[in-house]
């Protein structure tokens, strides 16, 4: 598809450097951990969750995004999407926990209101360096439980979402659904690991997509070669015990680089 | 059971570079889901970042793209061939470029030990700055190059082309003259699409390649033209997505068929377009693929 034009017609600051910003236009096929590719025009065109239908939530880190956080409601970027496979839909009665670090929310912000409206438990574990840090506290604890971990203990348990995931009985779970750094995730998938829950975990992964539509094998994973744009970028955790994550990813130029 | 080159392959269907060829264990991946062989990721002699993206949208006919070479130079990437050749059962063809002979020449001997059973050399990439189809729109240098790589080593020698030409014959009989051991055809058309939103051109790099359905009669026509021309093998390629568009190119002069972009409906095309093949092959009464290679040009 060519990229649709779409219009931001709200931004909310979220935090000193996460914006959401809403668009004209709805994905309206977008499921939960889906993504689209978001071109800055003139600049360069990155990977984004979608956190709403009509949404992104987004870090500014390099040249795209600062170019996104100078746009301003009524400016416009093209769109391409949705893309990948996202998280297993929840179903009525279903158990279902959300660890979420940092910016990571983005594309559980969406299960968490898909889960809650069909009647699946939603506990989530939301973490930060700091509390000004913390996003969509409000959204998830509307859907369900909620426990809160800062770095720096300035909210919640003192310390990181493994903190608290540690003393958690995780076999009420029918699944587990995580996204952030990948440090994070990798520390939970161990930890889940040793619970032996890791095969009800989905994990959201980024590596860097060029294509996004599963051809150029730009993302692609050891030892499988599973293409995290089209495979993913919902991947359940029986499949990276033996990859590369947590270990290394590829950069631009596909050289390995440490995570 | 296809021989090209002095190579083996269990099928005709080949994995085109650029298209899930950037590590070993894609490539494994795409051995096992059917193809006859696998051809990496274009090879260079620095890492590259490639163009910014978009690099690559899908249109109603095609697909564009520009890439712009990203590859993490073959000092880091013999280690990806050698994990490809473990763990494929098939063979593995290094794709390699460079500016001009020496380095396409340096490239090459840094993945010999790497033993790749053989190298494409891609000069016809239509968008990158002072690489492929600048060069592979000039005969002499197409000679000279494959002339250098074919001296540096033993491995058989393929030259991939650029439609981007007036005449694509004159440039694979240059290949032909540097002894270059078969041809594939065709890269991709040059293209471009522009968003009329805003009047930007879609691609980072404004324009790029075309390939897919769009480009299939295209490269029928360059097939059927190289193969009248030369006397090595032409391996043919360009928006193949079923067994019936591989017969037509095969039957237009391809000893085999590579495909791309058709990968994108899914990574089990090569599997099912070889047991398509080979069914036709059978219900015809043809004893291989060689009974009806060129087949078009004895029916006249
Ligand atoms: C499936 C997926 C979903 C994502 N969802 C979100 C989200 O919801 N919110 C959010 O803030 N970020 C998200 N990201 C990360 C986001 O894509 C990067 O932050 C963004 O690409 C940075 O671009 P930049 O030009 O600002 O930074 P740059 O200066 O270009 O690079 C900074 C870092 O961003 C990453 N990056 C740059 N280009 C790409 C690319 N083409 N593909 C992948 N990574 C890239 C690299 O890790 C790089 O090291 C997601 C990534 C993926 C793969
Ligand atoms: S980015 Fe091209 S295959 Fe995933």
């Amino acid at each position: 598809m060519r990229p649709i034009n779409a219009k931001i017609i709200q931004i909310i600051e979220e935090t000193p450097s996460i914006r959401t910003f809403r668009f004209d236009t709805s994905l309206n096929d977008a499921q939960p951990g889906q993504f689209v590719m978001v071109w800055l025009r003139g600049v360069d065109e990155v990977p984004m969750g979608c956190s709403f239908k009509n949404g992104i939530t987004v870090q500014k880190v390099g040249d795209a995004t600062s170019r996104l956080f100078e746009l301003k409601e009524g400016d416009s970027v093209g769109l391409r999407g949705p893309f990948g496979k996202g998280f297993t839909l929840p179903a009525k009665d279903e158990n279902i926990l959300i660890i979420a670090g940092g910016v990571g929310v983005a594309p559980l912000g969406p299960l968490a209101d898909s889960a809650a409206s069909v009647g699946a438990k939603v506990t989530t574990i939301l973490g930060a360096r700091t509390a000004s840090e913390l996003v969509f506290e409000q959204r998830f604890s509307e859907a369900g439980d909620i426990h809160l971990t800062t770095d720096d203990g300035s909210a919640g348990t003192c310390g990181f979402v493994t903190t608290v995931l540690a003393d958690m009985d995780v076999s009420a779970y029918d699944r587990i659904c995580v996204c952030g750094p990948e440090i994070m995730m990798f520390n939970v998938l161990k930890m889940l690991q040793k619970k032996g829950a890791h095969d009800r975990a989905e994990f959201s992964l980024h590596r860097y997509f060029k294509c996004a539509i599963g051809v150029c094998g730009a993302c692609c994973m050891d030892h499988e070669g599973l293409r995290v744009c089209k495979d993913g970028p919902v991947l359940n955790g029986s499949l990276l015990l033996d990859s590369e994550f947590g270990n290394y990813k590829r950069s631009s130029s596909s050289q390995r680089v440490k995570v | 059971m296809v021989k090209i080159t002095g190579i083996e392959f269990r099928n005709p269907t080949i994995l085109a570079s650029g298209i899930m060829g950037t590590t070993g264990a894609s490539l494994v991946r795409m051995a096992n889901s059917g193809a006859g062989a696998v051809v990496t990721k274009s090879i260079g002699p620095e890492p590259k970042t490639g163009h910014p993206n978009p690099s690559m949208v899908k249109l109603d006919c095609g697909f564009l793209n520009a890439m712009g070479l990203p590859n993490p130079s073959y000092a880091d990437f013999d280690n990806e061939i050698k994990i490809a050749k473990e763990g494929a059962d098939v063979p593995v063809i290094a794709s390699i470029f460079g500016g001009n002979a020496e380095e396409f020449v340096r490239v090459a001997e840094g993945l010999t030990e790497a033993k790749p059973d053989a190298f494409e050399l891609n000069v016809s990439c239509p968008h990158a700055e002072g690489y492929g189809a600048t060069i592979g729109t000039d005969s002499c240098m197409v000679e000279a190059i494959t002339a250098a790589v074919c001296d540096a080593v033993d491995a058989p020698v393929w030259v991939k082309l650029t439609p981007n030409v007036t005449d694509i014959r004159s440039i694979g009989k240059a290949a032909e003259n540097g002894g270059a051991d078969a041809v594939v055809a065709i890269n991709t058309l040059r293209g471009m699409a522009i968003d009329i939103n805003s009047g930007y051109p879609i691609l980072g790099n404004r324009f790029g390649g075309l390939s897919g359905p769009a480009v299939r009669p295209v490269a029928i026509k360059c097939v059927y033209d190289l193969y009248e021309t030369l006397e090595i093998p032409v391996i043919g390629v360009g928006g193949v997505s079923s067994w019936e568009d591989a017969v037509e190119m095969i039957m237009a002069g391809a000893s085999a068929v590579q495909i791309g972009s058709a990968v994108h409906e899914g990574i089990e095309v090569f599997g099912n377009i070889a047991t398509g093949i080979e069914q036709f092959l059978q219900d015809n009464g043809y004893a291989g693929v060689e009974d009806i290679t060129g087949l078009a040009h004895e029916v006249i």
